[in-house]
């Protein structure tokens, strides 16, 4: 592959409410065994990308401990590899990444070191498979400066909350607007983006030149005349975590067997860290339906249209509904727990009850865990 | 310098010919068990958490399934610069190349490999026990006793001892005495197949003892040492340990970790047992599914009713399919509509619609029922057995199979029906 991969995993994001606490996005549980960012750095593993660096800053302790080895991706070569690159002080900087632009432009070493004639940017908190190899060949055909992905969105998917672009026929791209109040376009960039090596540096040292830090405001929109920016539209799934809705409903979404066959069971795979879990075990009293349970897990009671993640204990008489349970969670007998998400390493007293009414609740318990 | 003070060597070479049509592809240690593992994720995982880096895995028999399994160690943190995981198969010499021929000519003829290590212990493991045990805490005794071999022995019931090699030990655990499956035992402490060598001790005695054809440990090498008058003690062991060499003890064995609160524990965080995991999604359970008593492995997807039974990774049970008390291993696809009981399913295999395992009076099996009992119904890797078959207990199926060799879709209980050729 002639292209090195950059992952924009530094920020942080307040409609998270209380999941993004102690977490990273990128770091968010997908799918009963997976983070968000697996899927980034599948895709780039899958298309064959050797040299891929991560930039983390927000609670970046919870992404580099999920990075903690490269081997699981396998990115563990002598040609390439995965770096981490969290901001540091060094002699003429003690800034914070102030944004996306600024974050490359702290590491541009990391750029011109590099010999891969081309950059593929994404972000790390896609749900989604890509070949990048594909992207990249588009790229090279339309002549273009710089390949946006994007996707149309279906109605009531919040359109708001993305770049919004309009293409001409050509897929070149006209118009681009950055959350717009009110969305023109139903065109959304998936935060993906494709550029030749030599014209991103020399567009991040204009940028870092003029005190401007944000690639999509002071790249994308300010070149988008100037430069040939094209579009590249997927039609496959993609859901991007931004909120506490978009992520319940993403891991919902692998409850249809339709994204559950193209994740799991289509080619390429998805990768994670493994965790050496023993299989999940379903005691007398245990009745499950439409769910995902992960491996670790021990369920006495009912599980209904849920996601369970790795090593959580379900215990008698438990009632699980609509909900979903991150990792290694402890429920204690008799509890019921409907349109919530309840928080990992939780400990949730018997007899407790826990319901969403109007909206998905967060359920951050934090009791004393008595087990053998 | 290169220097391990113990290094381990993992006899996975044998075929385990009671375990029938399992073990007709792969080596026994590349079994699976208890959903997820294999036979020799056990040995391998007890050696990292004992702190012995250096395994050298001796394979003979089909050792396809066992290199691509092991490969350079991973799962096992087993990928060391220096030491970690070597499989080790028979080669050829410049004279006299050979097969390995007994159990410790397996070891002899990898002499080399270990003097690499300058070591001074050599730990000997068998691939095909289920257990969890810390080395360390044995090689701490072969220490403290001063011992040149120690032979790890575990007390078994006195009607039962007459099966295994029994030692009879003084008060101190020095063995005085051994004999090999004796009529009448005088004690009931059967060796596990686990020996601890001071390296010197084992080098001499393989090297004096090379021409002895079939050279193996119980028969010759143990007392050979005992009759030069080295030290050897008994190290006794209490924990779990299980020879899952039959077909049903290796189904009770699978069976046993499905208890509410299982003897063999696997959710034990300071020992833990490490596999290859190939899959990793989470497991799907739909509407008409219903679980109890079972284990289940990644990615498996589960329409049907699953009762007391231990489930692979990547298996799929269709609608309105009931299993019970069964094993089902890694990417095997059940139909719909189908009854399993009592039945062992090898990998990936396809089983069509409405296929019913395991009905009827219990028959002997007509061609080997000295494997092929218990009322298990087994079933080969990669097999297919076609839509609507009925097949009795204690019957065997391998290969790919059509309606046409079943008579009225029927295979009787006791019948074997092994289909040659490749697929």
């Amino acid at each position: 592959m002639r292209a090195i991969g950059i992952i924009l995993a530094g920020g942080n994001n307040h409609r998270m409410k209380e999941l993004s606490q102690k977490r990273a996005i990128c770091a968010m549980p997908i799918a009963g065994s997976y983070r968000s960012i697996d899927f980034t750095l599948s895709n780039m593993s899958n298309s064959h990308i050797k040299k891929v660096a991560v930039f983390t800053q927000y609670n970046a302790r919870s992404i580099n401990e999920h990075l903690s080895s490269s081997k699981w991706w396998d990115f563990g070569r002598k040609q390439g590899g995965l770096f981490v690159f969290t901001p540091a002080v060094t002699a003429d900087n003690s800034n914070w990444y102030r944004g996306t632009a600024d974050a490359i432009a702290q590491n541009l070493s990391f750029l011109k070191n590099s010999h891969e004639p081309y950059v593929v940017i994404a972000s790390g908190d896609g749900v989604y498979k890509i070949d990048f190899g594909k992207v990249l060949e588009y790229h090279i055909q339309k002549k273009a400066d710089i390949t946006v992905v994007c996707r149309d969105m279906e109605p009531g998917m919040g359109v708001e909350r993305y770049g919004t672009l309009r293409m001409n026929e050509d897929c070149r791209i006209e118009q681009f607007e950055e959350k717009p109040i009110q969305a023109k376009m139903s065109t959304i960039s998936c935060g993906i983006y494709v550029i030749r090596r030599r014209q991103l540096i020399e567009m991040i040292e204009k940028c870092a030149e003029e005190d401007r830090y944000d690639f999509v405001r002071d790249i994308l929109v300010r070149y988008k005349d100037l430069k040939r920016i094209y579009g590249y539209k997927i039609q496959d799934y993609w859901r991007n975590i931004a909120s506490v809705s978009d992520y319940y409903n993403t891991n919902m979404d692998f409850l249809k067997p339709e994204v559950r066959n193209y994740f799991f069971k289509q080619y390429p795979d998805i990768y994670s860290k493994v965790d050496d879990l023993p299989p999940a075990k379903y005691n007398p009293g245990s009745w499950i339906r439409n769910s995902l349970i992960s491996s670790g897990c021990i369920v006495n009671g009912t599980v209904e249209n849920s996601v369970v993640f790795k090593k959580s204990y379900i215990g008698n008489n438990c009632v699980i509904k609509n909900s979903i349970i991150l990792n290694d969670v402890y429920i204690g007998d008799n509890t019921y727990i409907e349109n919530c998400i309840v928080e990992s390493h939780g400990t949730i007293q018997a007899n407790s009850r826990y319901v969403g009414e109007d909206d998905i609740r967060i359920v951050v318990e934090r009791n004393e865990r008595y087990v053998m | 310098m290169i220097r391990k003070e113990m290094i381990a060597m993992l006899l996975a070479g044998g075929q385990g010919s009671r375990l029938g049509v399992l073990t007709s592809k792969v080596a026994k240690p590349a079994v699976a068990f208890g959903g997820k593992y294999r036979i020799i994720d056990f040995p391998l995982s007890n050696c990292i958490n004992s702190g012995v880096d250096t395994v050298g895995v001796l394979t003979q028999y089909q050792p396809l399934r066992l290199n691509t399994h092991i490969g350079i160690g991973i799962p096992w943190d087993l990928d060391r610069n220096i030491g970690g995981v070597t499989v080790l198969p028979p080669y050829e010499k410049s004279t006299n190349s050979e097969w390995y021929t007994g159990t410790a000519n397996a070891i002899y003829q990898n002499i080399e490999y270990m003097e690499s290590f300058n070591p001074e212990y050599v730990l000997i493991l068998s691939g095909d026990h289920i257990y969890k045990m810390d080395y360390e805490v044995m090689l701490d005794f072969h220490k403290e006793k001063g011992a040149e071999v120690t032979i790890a022995v575990m007390p078994v019931p006195m009607e039962e001892a007459s099966r295994f090699g029994i030692m009879i030990t003084d008060e101190d655990h020095r063995i005085t005495e051994f004999e090999e499956k004796p009529e009448h035992p005088r004690s009931n402490l059967a060796s596990m197949g686990i020996y601890i060598f001071n390296w010197k001790t084992l080098k001499e005695a393989l090297i004096t003892m090379a021409d002895q054809p079939a050279l193996d440990f119980g028969k010759h090498v143990i007392p050979y040492c005992h009759q030069k008058g080295a030290p050897l003690y008994a190290y006794e062991f209490h924990g779990y340990w299980k020879d899952v060499g039959t077909l049903s003890s290796y189904w009770e064995a699978n069976m046993e970790l499905i208890d509410i609160v299982p003897v063999f524990n696997l959710y034990e965080e300071y020992w833990k047992i490490y596999t290859k995991s190939e899959i990793l999604p989470p497991q799907y359970f739909a509407d008409s599914s219903k679980v109890e008593r079972c284990i289940i492995g990644e990615g498996s997807d589960v329409y049907g009713e699953v009762y007391n039974s231990v489930i692979g990774c990547g298996v799929t049970i269709g609608k309105g399919t009931v299993v019970r008390d069964s094993i089902i291993m890694n990417q095997t696809v059940i139909g719909d509509g189908c009854e399993l009981n009592k039945a062992i399913i090898a990998e990936n295999v396809t089983i069509g619609n409405n296929v019913k395992l395991g009905v009827g009076e219990e028959v002997p099996n007509e061609t080997a029922p000295h494997i092929y009992n218990s009322g298990i119904v087994t079933v080969g890797e990669k097999s297919i057995i076609p839509d609507g078959v009925c097949v009795g207990k204690n019957a065997v199926i391998s290969g790919v199979t059509t309606a046409a060799d079943y008579e009225n879709s029927y295979l009787a209980g006791g019948r074997t029906l092994i289909k040659a050729g490749e697929q």
